[in-house]
């Protein structure tokens, strides 16, 4: 070889300018995208620790077990905190089954034709509705041509239609995400679709279907307008400490609507009420996304492949 | 010999194109009819009639006809009772996501089958059948999914031995597996010859020599040769086509 081109291979790690260059962008680009990360916790943090500032004067559990009392400017939160935990399990004990069960039927029977197109198309539309819209379809299909009237049943149902959409489309990611191989070595074994589905689908997509399912709890509690006029109402106060004190046929409180009465309609509110309201419903929807993820993180521990 | 499977006339459209140009060949019992050909030419098409899975293809059809037993399998409304007849093992090993044991037991009980000496007995059975039982007997219990590729596709081979079928269907199923495996299933598939039929498609054309009783030899969705493995791998098969594939002159 000739030795004035050869490298020494102390030089082949010397580093270039280009090299260097890289080097310095890499850094920059990864601290800028970590200062995106910390700005999107920082506001929830703000949130939360604000609210909760503001509510330590009347956070007790008192407060979450006595009626709003002296036209809602002093006592607790039951009637409403109780009325939310209504229409959130009803509204999901109606969408959950139809949509997990339509999502099972258009991932793993349906063929692509004219009529799945059709579904999918009105899947994705009705998840892009504005809510004040399926409110005013849920005074016009539940309230009144149904007749059952302004009710925890007609406002659940109204809740359903639109959480509906978005359980349809996170049950088909979980289904997608099960290997179509092993659905072709069960039907070569001769096993029906639904010895298929029952075997290895859905026990290896029920994680995933149920973090979809328990993610919809904060739209249904958190969503005002559907609600507004098709069973919540002002004021109503029930029995204190028994979870029975609502009828599906009763109108009722809710969290939400109640926060936005005290905050807007009523005068001389003692002033942490509100904010305790508002921090007991993010804190109840925190909760229950938090018991998702412990949900989902021991499901994928046991991960099968 | 009446033969096992009648193929005649067989033609397989995908939407627009054409996988298979009209077919016609008889399997006979207890033979290892082996299937050559290069890619695109209608092999695993022509598993797929078999065991009526392409029609979980969307856009397929098909004419001509398949006998089983002498039975257009088209005509059979039991469709999974035809597909437990049939045994299948595909290019790519696929434990499923159970044990070991519910791997082999899966089949026997969508069947119905609960008693659990009788599912000990095909477990065990067919383990062994696959050369598998020795590796595994002491973790039935751990998952399919974990064992080795080699593993997997033995426990994919016993799986498909689970139902008893009278014909086993293998597509090329010593891609994802190592020589010496290859060997072991090759020395297991010569055994269960006397109990079932084989059919054995295959890109390693000295496998097809080696195994088969018959060779057959496709290229575009036609059959352009069926014969004696002998004859085939002679210096004088029928088509020229099929001396130059067989001698690696192209494919």
């Amino acid at each position: 070889m000739n030795s004035t081109t050869e490298i020494s291979a102390q030089d082949m790690f010397t580093e270039t300018a280009v090299g260097k260059q890289n080097r310095y962008i890499e850094n920059a680009v990864k601290i800028f995208f970590l200062i995106m990360t910390c700005l999107m916790i920082l506001p929830l943090l703000l949130i939360i620790g604000y609210l909760f500032y503001k509510a330590l004067p009347v956070l007790s559990l008192d407060f979450l077990f006595t009626n709003p009392q002296d036209n809602m400017r002093a006592g607790g939160i039951w009637a409403p905190f109780l009325g939310t935990i209504y229409l959130v399990v009803v509204s999901l004990l109606v969408a959950a089954p139809i949509g997990v069960f339509a999502a099972v039927y258009l991932n793993e029977y349906a063929r692509d034709n004219w009529f799945t197109r059709i579904v999918n198309l009105a899947v994705v539309n009705l998840a892009g509705v504005p809510s004040i819209v399926h409110a005013l379809f849920g005074v016009g299909a539940f309230v009144l041509f149904a007749g059952l009237g302004e009710s925890i049943l007609a406002a659940s149902l109204t809740l359903a239609i639109m959480t509906l959409p978005v359980i349809i489309a996170s049950t088909t990611e979980a289904l997608k995400a099960v290997p179509m191989a092993f659905r072709e070595a069960c039907w070569n074994l001769g096993a029906t679709r639904w010895q298929t589905i029952r075997r290895i689908v859905l026990p290896n997509s029920i994680s995933g279907i149920l973090t979809g399912v328990i993610l919809q709890v904060s739209r249904a509690a958190g969503e005002t307008a559907p609600i507004m006029f098709t069973g919540a109402v002002f004021y109503k106060a029930i029995a204190e400490g028994d979870i029975f004190a609502y009828n599906i046929t009763d109108q009722c409180m809710a969290l939400s609507l109640h926060l936005y009465t005290i905050s807007t309609q009523v005068p001389d509110v003692t002033e942490g009420i509100p904010y305790g309201t508002a921090i007991v419903l993010v804190g109840s929807v925190l909760l229950v996304n938090a018991a998702a993820i412990v949900l989902r993180v021991y499901l994928r521990t046991r991960k099968k492949w | 010999m009446k033969p096992v499977i009648e193929v005649s006339d067989l033609k397989v459209f995908y939407e627009d194109t054409q996988a298979l140009n009209g077919i016609s060949l008889d399997v006979y019992p207890n033979e290892i009819l082996g299937i050559i050909g290069p890619a695109q030419s209608g092999k695993t098409t022509l598993l797929k009639v078999i065991n009526r899975t392409l029609e979980f293809t969307q856009g397929t059809s098909l004419e001509g006809t398949v006998k089983l037993d002498g039975v257009d399998i088209n005509s059979i409304s039991d469709v999974h009772g035809l597909r437990k007849r049939i045994g299948m093992v595909l290019p790519l090993p696929v434990g499923l996501p159970l044990s070991i044991y519910d791997n082999v037991a899966f089949a026997p009980r969508t069947s119905g089958l609960r008693n659990k000496s009788e599912l000990d007995e095909i477990v065990e059975r067919c383990l062994q059948q696959a050369a598998l039982w020795d590796e595994v007997k002491d973790r039935l219990d751990s998952l399919g999914t974990k064992l080795s590729g080699g593993q997997q596709q033995r426990l994919t081979i016993a799986r498909a031995l689970s139902h008893k079928p009278e014909i086993l269907c293998l597509d090329e199923f010593s891609i994802a597996v190592d020589p010496i495996t290859t060997m072991r299933i090759e020395d297991v598939l010569k055994t269960l010859k006397e109990e079932m039929t084989i059919l054995l498609v295959t890109n390693l054309v000295q496998q097809a020599k080696r195994l088969a009783n018959r060779t057959a030899f496709m290229l575009n969705g036609d059959l352009i040769e069926i014969d004696e493995t002998d004859v085939i791998f002679s210096d004088n098969p029928t088509s020229q086509s099929t001396y130059d594939y067989v001698n690696g002159n192209f494919g």
